[in-house]
């Protein structure tokens, strides 16, 4: 795959599929909202109560608080840490790798507890992980969405002039 | 490593300013961030030391428009140009889809531009990227000052070309920016080589800010197309 081309798409079906497993997983944790950031810092998806911060500068800084979090897990000889936690007065967060691709963060309050959301984020964890192997393994097949941008040179030369 | 989000018609793109310490690139995000429209930019946000100086990353979401019906979003970063922070530094490139180097014209900074454009190569081969094969601007910036070198000595120091291998690619490509000059062409001995578009800036004044901002995304957007 050349560099600078998408290494990953998907379609309104993994949205949807994706929504699903978030959105049961919301109701059976009492937790308020549930992001989906890719390791890069571009959010993927947003469920539950709509958050009120900017979202793509929280998932930048996910990312950002994630990768930094896998270089302090290498010095102390630990390959990653795949699930973090930030606790607040109010409002806490949870943090889990998907698929070493993706991270699924979670916001609660005291409506629930640490217990439930960690306890309940396993499963979560597990059916996000086989969603998200299936899209990479197509995009990686080749078999993704057909490229939208192809032929569009003209249009891309409009934007700039 | 672009994303296109079919659910809301969404390509976002990462691009990242990369250079010597105290070179301009958060200057270039202040500027982008003061002079678009609020309503097609995000938050600008700076995990930055006391002093100002870039501890991690500046970050700015911005849309360049509509093509096909999606809309183009690029996430701008910068890195902290310090030489220690080179941990930081190589997190920010991960994903990467377009690079800006800015360099410092000024003469006493040449060899910091030089040791940064190293450590560029070096941090993007540990990924597996190749920066001769993906879209890469470079930007001298503060072309003011009277310290500042001329061109040509800091296009032979930091962007001298690379060898075109590809006998397909073999032929005179002009620069769209600087009329006579050439991005790919062959030298005397005979070897074909290829360059890096430059732009010349005064970042603190915004002069060549969004002709880099455009040259890199209309890069990353044919690297697409």
């Amino acid at each position: 795959m050349p560099v600078g081309a998408a290494s990953w798409s998907f379609t309104e079906d993994d949205f949807g599929a994706i929504t699903a497993a978030l959105e049961q997983f919301l109701t059976e944790c009492n937790a308020r909202c549930a992001l989906l950031v890719d390791r890069t810092g571009q959010l993927v998806a947003t469920v539950g109560d709509r958050p009120n911060f900017d979202p793509t500068a929280f998932a930048t800084l996910t990312a950002a608080d994630f990768s930094a979090n896998d270089q302090l897990a290498r010095l102390i000889g630990e390959n990653d840490f795949n699930s973090l936690f930030h606790q607040g007065e109010k409002e806490s967060m949870y943090l889990a790798d998907i698929a070493r691709r993706v991270i699924l963060v979670v916001l609660f309050d005291n409506r629930t507890t640490l217990g439930l959301v960690r306890l309940k984020m396993r499963q979560t964890v597990l059916s996000l992980t086989q969603l998200f192997e299936q899209v990479f393994a197509r995009g990686a097949s080749g078999a993704a969405a057909p490229n939208i941008l192809a032929g569009a040179d003209d249009e891309i030369d409009k934007l700039f002039q | 490593m672009s994303m296109i989000n079919y659910a809301s018609r969404e390509i976002n793109c990462k691009i990242v300013y990369y250079g010597p310490g105290l070179g301009g690139k958060t200057t270039n995000l202040e500027i982008v961030y003061g002079k678009v429209q609020p309503d097609t930019r995000g938050k600008l946000i700076s995990l930055a030391t006391e002093t100002e100086r870039t501890l991690f990353f500046d970050f700015l979401p911005v849309d360049l428009g509509t093509i096909r019906g999606f809309k183009t979003r690029f996430h701008l970063y910068t890195v902290p140009g310090q030489v220690y922070y080179n941990a930081s530094r190589k997190l920010i490139l991960k994903g990467v889809d377009g690079i800006v180097f800015v360099g410092d014209s000024q003469l006493e900074r040449m060899e910091a531009n030089q040791e940064a454009m190293q450590n560029l190569y070096d941090n993007m081969a540990e990924y597996g990227y190749d920066l001769t094969k993906m879209p890469f601007v470079i930007q001298y910036n503060k072309r003011d000052l009277p310290n500042a070198s001329p061109i040509r000595d800091l296009q032979a120091a930091l962007n001298p070309g690379w060898e075109v291998s590809d006998a397909a690619k073999m032929r005179v490509i002009p620069d769209p920016y600087h009329a006579g000059e050439n991005l790919v062409e062959q030298l005397p001995s005979g070897e074909w080589i290829e360059r890096a578009q430059y732009f010349e800036a005064v970042a603190v004044t915004g002069d060549g800010v969004f002709d880099t901002l455009k040259g890199v995304s209309k890069l990353v957007l044919k690297a697409l197309a």
